[in-house]
């Protein structure tokens, strides 16, 4: 199955793999607020609505929501940011992905950038 | 002015840096027509020896409790307090502010993560905070919390708490349209009427609360309530006198999932009323996380060294803001402090001691204003230090005379409802002389 | 302050069976604990208090106090939290055993001494404020921000306008406004500042409707400028049947020059632990009473203290929201602010502020040449510079803040206002002299040239300090937030 990596103005990458995506924040997001020391990570079966803050990322100083990309449901969480939320700093888009959405039917994903075009928009921050 | 160092010439010099002719033009840009032209309507300025003079005369208008004996408690109790305290709080603790700058605030820091400590030992909790406005607050935001926790809007209070705890959590709730669920007092025990419990729907509680011991000294069996609402998955809140936390069960060995209580008896002042703070205890890491205010935690500088500094910030509203789990900025650090040296004094047998101390003599005065004839003892329940005698007399009218012999009765609960009912508290400081002799007052003003 | 140590925990002094104070023998009959108290509610293991003397305590607390800053340590320019000399002659009368020793429910004539002073500080801050009645039960500022928003809460029920449900927060505000708001079940709205550092008046215009319940605001706001549009903003909010809160907490630029209650507002807290210059305590216990206009009287928190003839008395308000906390509020702390006012006096207060102002002002003006100021026009109280040009540098806010205490002083409010980038706020207050401004001054600028010149002594502060820098991500990863007994 194809994998697309898609990017929200609110610094979220958003990995879509047919009709489940998977969601993390971006280095640009890790860098701007600091060490990670938590992240509230929602439950598996929680219904989410598109643009509703789900999960909240905390540094010392600092505090960020995570809004869904999409609707659906949360079928799977990264648990492993339980005990280690530094994985957030140290590999965003890969061991410090956050959770995983499954969209009824086919998920919605025209408003997300590209990586050329949030390269673009992160220069213009 | 005595606090004011500035002289005439160096408020020149400072206006001729700014260009300026006089301190008037600082103030150009406030509106012409609502800048003061007057002076405020309030006394003129005192020395320092005119107001000590004027504080010693309205101090002759109170009795307080060094000319009076008091049996007195209902949230405000008169316990022995070592001399040490005070000295030690007016040292450079006092004129601190919030440990902003961890480097230069390690005392205050250090003192917070001892206080936490010794709440946590003496709660049986895994962590507290550095401690709330108060007890009755305290509980508000402990039925706040569980209502954002559980994300249920109904909470279990109990008719034993103390009315004015009670008034103080129906404001904070009742702003956020939580609904209000009562537990009855059973007048023959004096304590919770369990009866209609099955008929409470669990399954939409945030927290039940059971306030032990409760308003009128009696002990409550917890254990029907506690069972319903954590078999529900709400959490089950305990408002607990600390004092009696020598003798009684921990809350944390009851299955407690927050403990709150006011703190003044450890070694506050009574102070008429304030300050003196609340404590807040939880476990679990999901509960600390949501906890309200400041919290210390241990770590280590860039040497290695131990140290403390303010941590899990990002529950607070100067980062989180409307989204912040309370709005509340600052602890109750010197009455805490406090807390904590009277507790470091009296140690672990000490602490024992005065809790056993306030059990045998409230038995003992309980048993003596027994034999007076028209007094009865209401409840069947045990007591630990406040017990309610009833009697049909003028207990008003009785303390005013009490008053003039020098005692500070029990509290008539005809203020809270209840007629006939006297609240009385005894701690370590009373002796069995003056329980005695307030006996024979009492007799007499009675019969 | 002493030089680097690790005072141990009171727990690690302990000595099993060691005593700190002895208590009276007991001198009633003992009866067996089981035959009063059901075996089945005793605890079976005692707390693990510290067995330790009254000399480990004076030792440990005492060493503990040494690695404290403190006003009376140095120069405390802390901003918006008006860190001023608390006079000494305050805690004398505070422990005076006839207000520490009074019993809160005495009966009112035994302790008419203690209603005459909360009755006559209650007037005394209706004329300060220009508003009527004072509660002052409110434990603290956040406490008298939601007894604020609570009784315009109730008064808008009251009036039938229960629908009402915003309060507007400029952006420049402390957190506690937008969670206060949160707590009363209101919805924040924000409303930006325009380029002067005031309320963006026309955006103003835009968010004010019939669900306007009221706005919050400081002013001086918490850039230290006075918001030349108030009668403007109050008239907007009025207009469309909102209340206008005043937060105090930079109320030490204003007293007898100019009152809330003629600014507009209709709610007004104090914050007495700043500018009526009761001890902080290491963050508490302060106090936050607040005055409200005469419409508003009657929601007041119970009970108020009143007068008829020479008799003071508890009463119960109309239309009371109810109670904010046990009792009356804090009276010691009351108590400290109602002596400050009496050894002011009406011209005194005025030349705390005219002072307070006039060096805020003086401070200002002599750090711009080192320091970029945002906004570049009279202050009040305080000021807030920004820390972008060194920055550019490499070197942030914060460093300039640790720096600062390796010179001996507490470093400034940093990285508030959040609308302004590296902000740097510093509040002298009244009380010190023109010698500590000054000296204060130099070492501000001497770090400036260091930020250009050797920024590494900058980075690396601070050095001098009991503790170096403190690793606050592990605190919040792995909480250590007790002691435990080493198995």
């Amino acid at each position: 199955m194809s994998e697309k990596l898609l990017f929200t103005k609110e610094h979220e990458w958003v990995l879509v793999k047919g009709d489940v995506v998977r969601v993390g924040i971006t280095d640009y997001a890790q860098e701007e607020l600091g060490d990670v020391v938590y992240v509230d990570l929602p439950e598996v079966g929680d219904r989410v609505e598109e643009g509703e803050g789900f999960v909240v990322v905390e540094s010392v100083k600092a505090v960020a929501d995570v809004y869904a990309p999409v609707s659906g449901e949360v079928i799977s969480v990264n648990e492993e940011l339980d005990e280690s939320p530094e994985l957030v700093n140290e590999s965003p888009f890969d061991r410090g992905w956050i959770a995983e959405i499954k969209v009824e039917g086919v998920a919605q994903t025209g408003d997300l950038m590209s990586k050329q075009e949030y390269e673009e928009f992160l220069k213009g921050v | 002015m005595r606090y004011i160092p500035l002289t005439q010439t160096e408020r020149e010099e400072m206006l001729a840096v700014l260009g300026l002719e006089s301190v008037e033009e600082l103030f150009a840009e406030i509106p012409r027509e609502m800048v003061l032209t007057d002076d405020l309507p309030l006394p003129d300025a005192l020395s320092e020896a005119e107001l000590i003079e004027h504080f010693r005369q309205l101090a002759a208008k109170n009795k307080d409790l060094t000319s009076v004996v008091s049996f007195m408690g209902a949230g405000a109790y008169d316990h022995l307090i070592p001399s040490a305290i005070s000295h030690l709080v007016g040292r450079e603790f006092l004129t601190a502010y919030t440990p902003y700058q961890a480097e230069i605030s390690q005392g205050v820091l250090q003192t917070i993560f001892e206080y936490q400590t010794l709440i946590a030992e003496l709660t049986g909790m895994e962590a507290s905070n550095a401690s709330m406005y108060d007890g009755a607050t305290a509980l508000a935001e402990a039925a706040l919390m569980s209502c954002a926790v559980t994300r249920r809007d109904k909470v279990v209070l109990p008719a034993t708490l103390h009315p004015e705890w009670r008034e103080v959590v129906d404001l904070y709730l009742g702003s956020q349209a939580v609904e209000i669920i009562d537990l009855p007092i059973d007048t023959a025990t004096g304590t919770l009427d369990l009866s209609g419990v099955g008929d409470i729907p669990w399954e939409e509680v945030a927290c039940a609360v059971v306030q032990q011991p409760n308003f009128f000294g009696n002990l409550e069996q917890i254990e029907p309530v506690r069972d319903l609402v954590k078999e529900a998955k709400g959490l089950f809140v305990m408002a607990v006198d600390p004092i009696s936390l020598g003798l009684l069960k921990s809350p944390g060995e009851l299955g407690a999932d927050i403990v709150v209580g006011d703190g003044q008896s450890l070694g506050n002042a009574m102070a008429f009323g304030g300050p003196s703070f609340g404590f807040f205890a939880t476990s679990g890491r999901n509960l600390i996380r949501r906890m309200p205010g400041r919290i210390a935690g241990q770590t280590v500088d860039t040497e290695g060294r131990r140290g403390f500094v303010l941590t899990l910030q990002a529950r607070e509203q100067h980062i989180r803001r409307e989204k912040a789990t309370s709005n509340i900025c600052t602890n109750q650090a010197l009455n805490a402090l406090t807390a904590s040296i009277y507790l470091s004094l009296l140690g672990k047998q000490g602490f024992l001691d005065v809790g056993r101390q306030c059990l045998q003599k409230a038995h003992y005065f309980k048993n003596r204003l027994l034999e007076i004839d028209g007094l009865s003892a209401p409840f069947s329940a045990p007591s630990f230090r406040e017990f309610v005698i009833e009697g049909d007399v003028d207990w008003n009218g009785i303390n005013e005379k009490l008053l003039e012999q020098g005692f500070l009765g029990g509290l008539p609960l005809d203020r809270f409802g209840y007629p006939n009912w006297v609240l009385f508290s005894v701690t370590e400081a009373r002796t069995k002389e003056e329980m005695d002799r307030f006996t024979n007052l009492l007799r007499g003003l009675i019969t | 302050m002493t030089a680097k140590q690790v005072v141990p925990l009171i727990f690690e002094r302990s000595s099993p069976g060691r005593r700190g104070y002895r208590l009276p023998d007991l001198d009633v009959p003992e009866v067996a604990v089981e035959e009063l108290i059901p075996a089945e509610f005793l605890r079976e293991e005692p707390p693990e208090l510290p067995e330790v003397s009254e000399l480990d305590v004076v030792r440990h607390y005492t060493q503990l106090s040494r690695l404290n800053y403190a006003i009376d340590v140095g120069f405390y320019p802390l901003g918006s939290c008006t860190m001023k000399y608390n006079p000494r002659v305050h805690e004398d009368l505070a422990s005076m055993p006839g207000f520490a020793n009074l019993h809160p429910y005495q009966p009112e004539e035994s302790v008419q001494g203690a209603l005459q002073l909360m009755y006559e500080l209650g007037e005394y801050l209706a004329a300060i404020s220009g508003l009527s009645e004072t509660t002052l039960q409110p434990a603290a500022g956040a406490h008298g921000e939601l007894t604020g928003l609570m009784v315009i809460k109730a008064y808008h029920e009251y009036q039938g306008e229960g629908h009402r449900n915003e309060i507007i927060v400029p952006d420049s505000a402390h957190g506690t406004n937008p969670a206060t708001t949160a707590m009363v079940g209101y919805k924040v709205v924000e409303v930006p500042s325009d380029e002067r550092g005031g309320v963006n008046v026309e955006e103003l215009r835009k968010l004010v409707g019939p669900n306007t319940a009221g706005l919050m605001l400081t002013n001086p706001n918490t850039l230290g400028l006075f918001d030349e549009n108030i009668t403007e903003i109050a008239k907007i909010v009025h207009d469309v049947g909102g209340l206008l809160y005043y937060d105090g907490a930079n109320a030490n630029a204003i007293l007898g020059i100019v009152r809330p209650g003629d600014m507009g507002f209709d709610v007004v807290h104090y914050n007495l632990h700043k500018t009526f210059s009761t001890p902080h305590g290491g963050g508490g216990p302060g106090a936050g009473p607040i005055v409200v206009s005469k419409e508003l009287a009657p929601f007041l928190p119970e009970p108020v203290v009143r007068k008829d003839g020479d008799r003071y008395y508890f009463h119960k308000p109309e239309h009371t929201i109810g109670r904010m906390k046990s009792f009356y509020g804090h009276f010691l702390v009351c108590l400290r602010a109602y002596a400050y006012i009496r050894s002011h006096g009406p011209s005194g207060l005025r030349e705390v502020s005219e002072t307070a102002v006039l060096h805020a002002n003086y401070m200002m003006r002599r750090l711009q040449e080192a320091y970029e100021l945002p906004y570049d026009r009279i202050c009040m109280h305080e000021f807030v510079l920004s820390g972008v040009r060194q920055k550019e540098m490499g070197v942030k806010t914060l460093d300039i803040a640790k720096r600062l205490l390796d010179y001996g002083y507490h470093a400034p409010t940093v990285y508030f206002p959040l609308n302004v980038d590296e902000a740097i706020m510093i509040e002298p207050t009244e009380t010190e002299s023109k010698a500590t401004l000054d000296e204060f001054i130099e070492v501000m600028l001497t770090i400036a040239r260091e930020a250009e010149e050797n920024p590494e002594l900058v980075l690396n502060a601070p050095s001098k300090t009991p503790v170096t820098r403190l690793d606050e991500s592990r605190a919040a990863r792995q909480p250590v937030l007790r002691w435990q007994k080493e198995a």
